[in-house]
């Protein structure tokens, strides 16, 4: 086993000072954290809170009005990402990063086969082999539990649950190191969500990945994440492990939040 | 000897912003260490801040004040004033928590509940699935059982999946939570038996429980929660 | 003749000049599809407005015109175009691909070889070949900028795993000196190999989408594929049945409603160069003197 969380490693990505407003409406404001290597950190916080405006800047996909984001890349240089060119920020996102949307047809192109889904990102890094590719979106379609026989299928014919399955499998399959979740069980019914996070727990953990969740969904930041920010009004309010911050909230909205949970 | 665990002068307040801010002191000046093979019961009457105390040497509630000192690979660490990260480590490597229920995600098969930790720390799965089969076939989990999830189980067989949980990793530090509450008198002895080899093995152990003839049997010394109590 | 309504051509100088600069920076850029600002012509879009407006825009009075479509001088678009400019630039025109300086062509390459003396300017449906992948414009261009291809062979993967093969037949998608990812025009990808390192100036010009493409002579043009599933060109495996000709791209012809079909040479004036010199096909019994009372 790798050794997760050692004392003296790296950052992998640190949010300084961050901070996004639209004219005087300031909708997020001096976000400061870091991330390292295998650590699930849960963005939570009610709609308009900021969590996805934060998302957003931190994935470079949204310039930041103030602060910086900086990302240690593969190859140990730890960089800036507002300095980043479009092709290296964009080389990025299809290597070394995942983007799950709460909605998998934003992720996923829905005319095109399961197959090539899973295999975009190969042969966008190179890949040439089409028999190589097949095998490795067969084997990855096994591992987030869809039948290799809709290999062939386009999304379009999947279920809910099953696209959601499909788009983690076409993120996962450059191996990024850092995936970005936008309520990935947004939407799925009960039982595809507990289905869909038991999955997610364990390739997280299997393939040691750094993940950035938003969700307002407390019970599904619980079962993933090590350690949550609790976002209101743009400002991170309350942030530690993620069993003291619902076990023991201090701020009064954390209170409100944990204490508007039903019991299981 | 040099302790695994030293409290000294931990207090814990909780702030209720839901009910107009009150503050509801739960325990102050704890004070007590815990040495290697040494298990320690702490006892006292219902809301006297036992839990509390347990879940602050394990990082799950954060400490007002004081110091809450873990041996952990061989260095002292503050668990009040340490970082997240630093919680998951000692988690991982060094304290081990029993909890009176078991909190098991759905669809994972007992065995792999109770291997999880062993996978975590890096042994083989087929070995961690052994090592977890035999220590539920000692607390009388029957193997027809062990590829359902617990979820669907008796509260006494999921308090015995828990407890094997819990008792697999091979930590210096273990904090029991009423681990024989809802068990009879068979699996009790196993219990028992389980916190007896801990201690041969040099695990410090901190624990609650209720019944008498089990705290005769297990505990090493008594501290009496009574006495922290901060309530004014 | 003389038609002194008209502008040399057609089009004004300054459409001319206009069309002349983007054709430069195409030749610059090669494989890079540059705007341009397409004229209406005296013909409906899907009828080579595009092919014409860079024919216009190149064509001098010593040129020699050859119009093909689907390899054909004879079919009515062809003939068409031929009498637009014989009338409107007063050009001199054939039909034998040799004696042509400019030839514009609707989905076919010659079978004879081009030479440096020649410019072949293509009619373009479609320019964008990440088009029925990734509909947004500000995205394909994103991804032409970026040199991003993967999407090309996504829709080859799907060739495959659909078909067994890559099944594209026309309009082939194509690298341009190792850097743009070009669609050919729905040209027979049996042609393909003879844009890669080709002595003529290849011209593309779509109308309706107001660009235009190039690749300046003895450029590298490659196929796109797998490793595994190489670029194959594809012909019926027959000879012409006029020529016998054992290597040009071939027509199907159904002869009959009971299955009959025979397959001849595409390009109409390499078939009957070939038939002039003495090359016979199965069906080939002087049909033309036949046809001549028939």
């Amino acid at each position: 086993m790798a050794e997760p969380m050692l004392e003296n490693d790296q950052p992998l990505l640190v949010a300084d000072a961050l901070g996004k407003s639209y004219g005087r409406i300031a909708a997020c404001r001096d976000v400061s954290f870091a991330l390292y290597p295998g650590e699930v950190l849960a963005i939570v916080g009610e709609s308009g809170s900021g969590k996805s405006t934060l998302l957003q800047l931190l994935s470079g996909q949204l310039a930041a009005s103030s602060g910086c984001v900086s990302y240690r890349m593969r190859d140990g240089v730890t960089r800036d990402l507002a300095t980043l060119g479009e092709a290296e920020r964009r080389f990025l996102f299809r290597t070394d990063w995942g983007y799950v949307h709460q909605d998998p047809a934003q992720g996923l192109r829905m005319a095109v086969s399961a197959g090539a889904n899973v295999g975009e990102r190969l042969m966008a890094v190179g890949w040439n082999h089409y028999g190589r590719i097949r095998d490795t979106a067969s084997n990855w379609l096994e591992r987030v539990e869809i039948d290799v026989a809709r290999i062939d299928d386009a999304p379009r014919t999947y279920s809910g649950g099953m696209r959601q399955r499909l788009q983690i499998a076409r993120n996962l399959v450059t191996e990024p190191r850092l995936v970005f979740m936008d309520e990935p069980t947004g939407g799925l019914d009960v039982s595809v969500q507990a289905r869909l996070l038991d999955l997610l727990r364990n390739l997280v953990a299997e393939l040691h990945l750094a993940v950035i969740i938003v969700t307002h969904d407390l019970a599904v930041a619980r079962l993933l994440s090590h350690r949550v920010m609790v976002m209101k009004g743009g400002r991170v309010i309350e942030t530690g492990l993620t069993d003291q911050v619902l076990d023991d909230p201090r701020e009064p909205y954390t209170q409100l939040l944990v204490s508007s949970i039903l019991p299981p | 000897m040099t302790a695994m665990i030293d409290v000294a002068d931990a207090q814990k307040t909780f702030t209720m912003h839901l009910q107009g801010g009150v503050e509801l002191p739960v325990v102050r000046g704890v004070t007590f260490h815990v040495n290697p093979g040494e298990c320690v019961v702490l006892s006292g009457p219902s809301g006297a801040g036992k839990s509390s105390i347990l879940k602050m040497i394990f990082g799950n509630y954060r400490c007002d004040g004081g110091r809450i000192g873990i041996r952990h690979r061989g260095a002292l660490i503050d668990l009040a004033s340490a970082e997240p990260r630093q919680i998951l480590n000692v988690r991982r490597d060094t304290i081990g928590y029993v909890s009176q229920f078991l909190r098991a995600v759905p669809r994972v098969a007992t065995v792999d509940v109770v291997a999880e930790p062993l996978i975590a720390s890096g042994v083989a799965r087929p070995e961690a699935q052994q090592r977890a089969g035999a220590l539920l076939h000692r607390l009388n989990i029957p193997e027809r059982l062990w590829q359902l999830p617990p979820a669907t189980f008796s509260g006494g067989e999921q308090q015995r999946v828990n407890i094997a949980r819990g008792f697999i990793p091979e930590l210096p530090i273990l904090l029991l939570d009423e681990p024989t509450a809802s068990l009879d008198a068979a699996n009790r002895a196993v219990v028992v038996e389980l916190i007896a080899e801990k201690k041969h093995h040099g695990v410090a152990m901190v624990a609650i429980v209720h019944d008498d003839e089990i705290r005769h049997l297990i505990a090493d010394r008594i501290v009496d929660v009574t006495s922290f109590a901060a309530a004014a | 003749m003389n038609a002194p309504a008209y502008n040399f051509a057609y089009l004004d100088e300054q459409t001319k000049r206009m069309i002349r600069r983007a054709i430069l920076k195409a030749i610059a850029i090669p494989g890079y599809q540059v705007p341009f600002a397409s004229r209406e012509m005296p013909m409906p879009y899907g009828w080579g407005t595009g092919g014409v407006q860079v024919t216009a825009a190149i064509l001098g009075p010593d040129d020699v015109l050859k119009v093909i479509d689907q390899g054909s001088d004879d079919t009515t678009n062809a003939i068409s175009i031929r009498k637009f400019f014989a009338k409107t630039a007063g050009v001199a025109t054939t039909t034998a691909t040799e004696n042509a300086t400019v030839i514009q062509t609707r989905h076919r390459i010659p079978e004879t070889a081009l030479g440096p003396n020649q410019v072949l300017v293509y009619q373009v449906p479609i320019p964008e070949p990440l088009r029925f992948l990734e509909p947004r414009e500000t995205e394909t261009r994103r991804m032409h900028a970026l040199a991003e291809y993967g999407l090309m062979h996504v829709k080859l993967y799907e060739d495959i795993a659909r078909f067994g093969h890559i099944a594209t037949a026309y309009a082939y998608p194509v690298k341009v000196n190792g850097r743009y990812v070009m669609d050919p025009s729905p040209t027979p990808k049996f042609d393909n190999p003879k844009m890669d390192n080709c002595p003529a100036l290849q011209l593309f010009g779509a109308g309706r989408e107001k660009r235009i493409y190039a690749i300046p002579p003895y450029t590298q043009v490659v196929s796109l594929d797998f490793e595994d599933h190489p670029f194959e060109p594809y012909r019926f495996n027959a000879p012409c049945a006029l020529c016998g000709a054992e290597n040009s791209y071939l027509d199907e012809i159904v002869t009959d409603d009971k299955g009959g079909r025979m397959f001849v040479c595409s390009d109409t004036d390499f078939c009957e160069e070939r038939q002039t010199a003495g090359h016979h096909g199965s069906l080939s019994a002087a049909p033309y003197k036949e046809k001549a009372h028939g």
